[in-house]
Formats: structure tokens, sequence, C-alpha cells
């Protein structure tokens, strides 16, 4: 086994190098993986906390939401909104493919954070609903001040995990022509048969995209800590 | 007891012999002879030259090609009983499956080029792809110029990719490029309308209209974009291995037989659904057969 790195700087006969085309790719593969957990976190905890309400409608809409997009395996949630969507609704054939990958990886992912979220609010003894209540809080209000500043600290970690599933998640995305990291690589090592050297660099931005993740919420997390709660131990 | 000294020579030299002939085997040849079976690589999906009908049945152009070159393995090594296994393998491992041992001589669709002969070696050119543009029939394109302002689909881990980034760029033009994860997913893409062309290998484009709903509503058009010799592949630095499958290709043209193949699997209905492929054999493809070579893709011109 010989190493070669230089292919990196060779042009791809598009005017530009391996290694340009490498790191659009990384950006492809970060942009959509931000995009996509803006949009699970923001419509997750949204369905997380219906599912905690005694609001029957809203515990409804809740669970079928979570139940719909966490018993589909994802590559064929992308193919559903790639190819079938657009097939029912002829005016969403103008939607960029990007938008459709965001859309896929985004509400898969939001049904995960619906189940922290719901369950970071369970996990609050039962007595801080109705006191927020007894003291004149409406059912709002008491999501707002009492529940989820405490049920928000308690999921920051496996929301953190969630969020660098999602840069990995994100790979599966090549199948619906989002030229991020793992096309780079199945592209990019048909043409310059250098399949090893290709598949450790993108191995190594993974890593580093998720670990960077990891450090951010630890930072976010030590930010956040109150003392006497859950999580301010250390 | 005088004779004994003579017939002593007569065994050492009987010995001698006896171990000369299986020290001349080496490599390739000598793992075929010991092991009594060789290791064919082949492709799952690579339209006629070598596809799958499922339940481990690998046919097409290439695969019984190959098949055909291990019956001439055995003839060369005289033996009675040699096993064919089949190994399906993808763009992505074929070429460390090759090297490492797994497979001894691949025959599916790969194309011979400068870059791969740094890692393997390549049998005589068997069958020249030329990259085509497939198109509905009734979207008025007409060649690569056409193109412009319109959406591509090709397939990712695939050369015309390459080329077809290469295109944009000597001609100055802008289309979208929407990349099918294989073959079917490309044409998919075409068929809904999300593509206005595909870009491919011609005899894959072939292929897939063929077996489409409506063969009629598509249509191969315009110029050939690119030219790529594809041949078995083997592994590097065993020439006694190479010769021996050079000579059984080269004996399979001499004697029609190669043509006669291609006739089965492009010209006639195949297996499973008992379509016409329907592609004449090329111009190019006759030449490589006129004059057998394993030139590398960077030495061939556009037609």
């Amino acid at each position: 086994m010989s190493w070669d790195w230089q292919f990196f700087l060779q042009d791809t006969g598009g005017g530009e190098t391996y290694f340009h085309w490498m790191m659009s790719a990384w950006g492809w593969t970060l942009a959509l993986s931000g995009c996509a957990l803006a949009l699970a976190l923001a419509t997750g905890t949204v369905m997380g906390i219906a599912r905690t309400t005694q609001v029957r409608a809203f515990v409804w809409i809740g669970n079928a939401w979570t139940e719909l997009f966490r018993n589909i395996p994802l590559i064929v949630q992308l193919f559903l909104w790639y190819h079938v969507v657009p097939q029912l609704f002829p005016t969403l054939q103008e939607v960029p493919d990007f938008v459709a990958a965001v859309v896929g990886l985004g509400l898969f992912t939001s049904a995960r954070i619906s189940e922290q979220i719901k369950a970071g609010i369970q996990a609050l003894p039962r007595g801080q609903r109705y006191a927020g209540l007894a003291v004149g809080l409406t059912l709002p209000q008491t999501y707002r001040y009492v529940l989820l500043p405490m049920a928000l600290r308690i999921v920051i970690p496996p929301l953190t995990s969630e969020s660098m599933n999602i840069i990995k998640n994100s790979s599966v995305a090549f199948a619906v022509s989002i030229t991020e990291l793992t096309f780079f690589a199945m592209q990019a090592q048909e043409e310059t048969s250098r399949g090893i050297e290709i598949y450790l660099a993108v191995t190594f931005l993974y890593f580093i995209s998720a670990l960077a993740v990891n450090r951010v919420a630890a930072f976010i997390e030590r930010r956040m800590r109150v003392p006497g709660m859950i999580g301010s131990a250390k | 007891m005088k004779l004994l000294p003579k017939t002593g020579f007569v065994l050492v030299t009987a010995l001698f012999a006896l171990s000369v002939s299986a020290q001349d085997l080496t490599g390739t040849l000598k793992k075929i002879k010991d092991s009594g079976s060789i290791t064919l690589g082949t492709r799952e999906s690579s339209g006629a030259l070598a596809y799958t009908l499922g339940d481990g049945k690998y046919v097409g152009f290439h695969t019984e090609m190959g098949e055909k070159i291990a019956a001439d393995i055995k003839k060369a090594l005289g033996m009675s009983q040699l096993a064919i296994k089949f190994q399906p393998v993808t763009s992505q491992n074929r070429i460390p499956l090759v090297q490492n041992g797994t497979v001894d001589l691949e025959c599916g669709s790969t194309t011979n080029n400068l870059a791969r002969q740094k890692d393997v070696a390549f049998a005589v050119t068997t069958y020249v792809e030329e990259v085509r543009i497939l198109t509905k029939a009734n979207s008025g394109i007409k060649g690569i110029a056409d193109l412009n302002g319109k959406t591509v689909a090709t397939t990712t881990g695939t050369t015309s990719v390459q080329t077809l980034r290469k295109n944009r760029r000597a001609q100055g033009m802008d289309f979208k490029e929407v990349f099918g994860k294989d073959h079917a997913d490309s044409f998919l893409l075409l068929e809904s309308g999300r593509a206005d062309a595909f870009v491919m290998d011609g005899q894959i484009l072939a292929g897939l209209a063929s077996k489409a709903k409506n063969p009629a509503d598509f249509k191969i058009v315009g110029e050939v974009l690119s030219v790529e010799p594809l041949a078995c592949m083997l592994r590097k630095d065993d020439p006694a291995f190479l010769k021996v499958v050079d000579d059984s290709i080269k004996a399979m043209i001499k004697s029609g037989e190669l043509a006669k193949m291609y006739d089965k699997w492009f010209m006639q209905p195949i297996p499973p659904a008992n379509a016409k492929v329907g592609l004449p054999l090329s111009e190019a493809t006759k030449q490589a057969w006129a004059h057998p070579n394993n030139k590398p893709m960077e030495e061939y011109t556009l037609p």
C-alpha cells in the first residue's frame, strides 16, 4: 500500500482542485446539518411539549408526528420528499433539492428530539406543574417560566448526541443529489482511484465536525448550569 | 547394482523436470492450479455487459466472456476440473479486491485508464464505451449545446460526472446537475421530469430505455461525449496470467466467437425482461478488436 496525497492538488476538470471540492462538500454537509438541526429543534420541541399537555388533541398530534417520522427509515423518508411528494403536489416540483433534504433530515430528527423533550419534561416532579398553575400562571406561562427552564437543561446531553447524529446522518443525502462529503468520497475515489486516502480525509472531517458540536454543547451546558439543579454537580 | 547410479540419475532428472513445471507457474496461474478454482469479479448492474438475474446467477457479455477465458485457462493448465466462483464487485471495491487476491479476474465494466494502471493490469480492450445523452423523444434536445439552462442527470461514482464537468467548462455552459445514487435512480429522474437529460455510457442508456414502460418515449441523441476502453482487470506484474487471458480473448476475436457473444447480448432479447438493447457494434469497438491492445482511455480521442 503506497500513499499518495498529491492528487488533492490536481484539477478536477472543472477548474478547481480536489481539495477545494472537498472543502465545498464539507460546507454542504455542515449547511445541511445546520439547517436540518434548526428545523428539528423547532418542530421537535413544539411536538415534545404538545405531548406533555393535558389537551388530548395536542397529545394526539404530537404522538402521531413522532411515530410517523421515527418509524420510517431515513433514506426512505428522503426518497419520499424527493421523488414522491413532488409527483403528488406538482407545485412542489420547483423546490430545490437542498430544501427537500433539509426537510427530510430535519423531520426525521424532530421525532427523536420530540421524544427527548417529552422525557425531560416528564422527568420533573408533577408538583412543579401544579405549583405553577396554583400561583396563577396560565399553562403557557407554567411551561415558559417553570417547566421548560429545567427540562431543557436536563436534555442537553441527549440533544448533543442528536446534534452529532444529524451530521453523521446527513451522509445519506448523497442519495438525493446533495453534493456533500459522502458524495464527494464516492465520486472522487472513482475519478482518482485513491479511495483509501479520500475516505480517510472524509472520515477526519466528519469526526472533527461532530467533535466540534460536542465541544460547543459542552460549553453551553456549562454556561447554562444553575447551582442546585440537575447537571450542576461538577 | 551398477545400474543404480543411472536409475538414480533418471529419477533425479524426472523429479527435476516435475519441479520445474510446477515452478514455472507463478502468481495467479499457480493459485488457480493449486486451489482448483478461479474467482471472477462481476457486476450486479452494468447493463448488458454484466448483470445479475438474482440467486447468485451472473450473466452478460463480459460475464460470458470471463467464463470462456476461465475455460481456456483450465485448458492451458491441463486441469480436468476448474470451479468458477463469482464475486460481485462495485466501483468502490473492485480494485482493492483484485489487489488483495479476493478476485482473480474482473470482467465487468471497468475503464482502462492511467490512474488505474498504477494499481492493476488490464487485458486487451473488449468493448469501447461511448458516453452519450439520453433524453425524452419530445424534449427537442439534439446535442450537448441544447443542454444550456437544462437539468442533467448522471450517476454518482461514474466517470460521466467528470465528463460532464469537463464539457461544461470547455464550452462555458450553464446547466444544473442532479445525481442519482445508481443508474435506475438517474433514469427515474429523467422519467419523472426532474431532469431533462441523462448522460451515461451508451449501452447503459440503451438498456434502461429498452426496459422502460414505453421505450419509444426515449431517444439517445447528440455527439459522443467521451470514449472509454473497457477491459478485464487483473493483478499487476503477472505477465504469465495476462498472456493466457489475452491469448484467450484474441482467439475469441479471431474465431468470431466474441462477435457472436456481442450479438447475443446486445442485439437479441435478453433475460430477465426479454427486451432488446439494440445497440449495434460500434466503429470504435470494431477497431479495438481489429487491433487488440490495452491502450488507456487517455490515448483515445473523440470521433
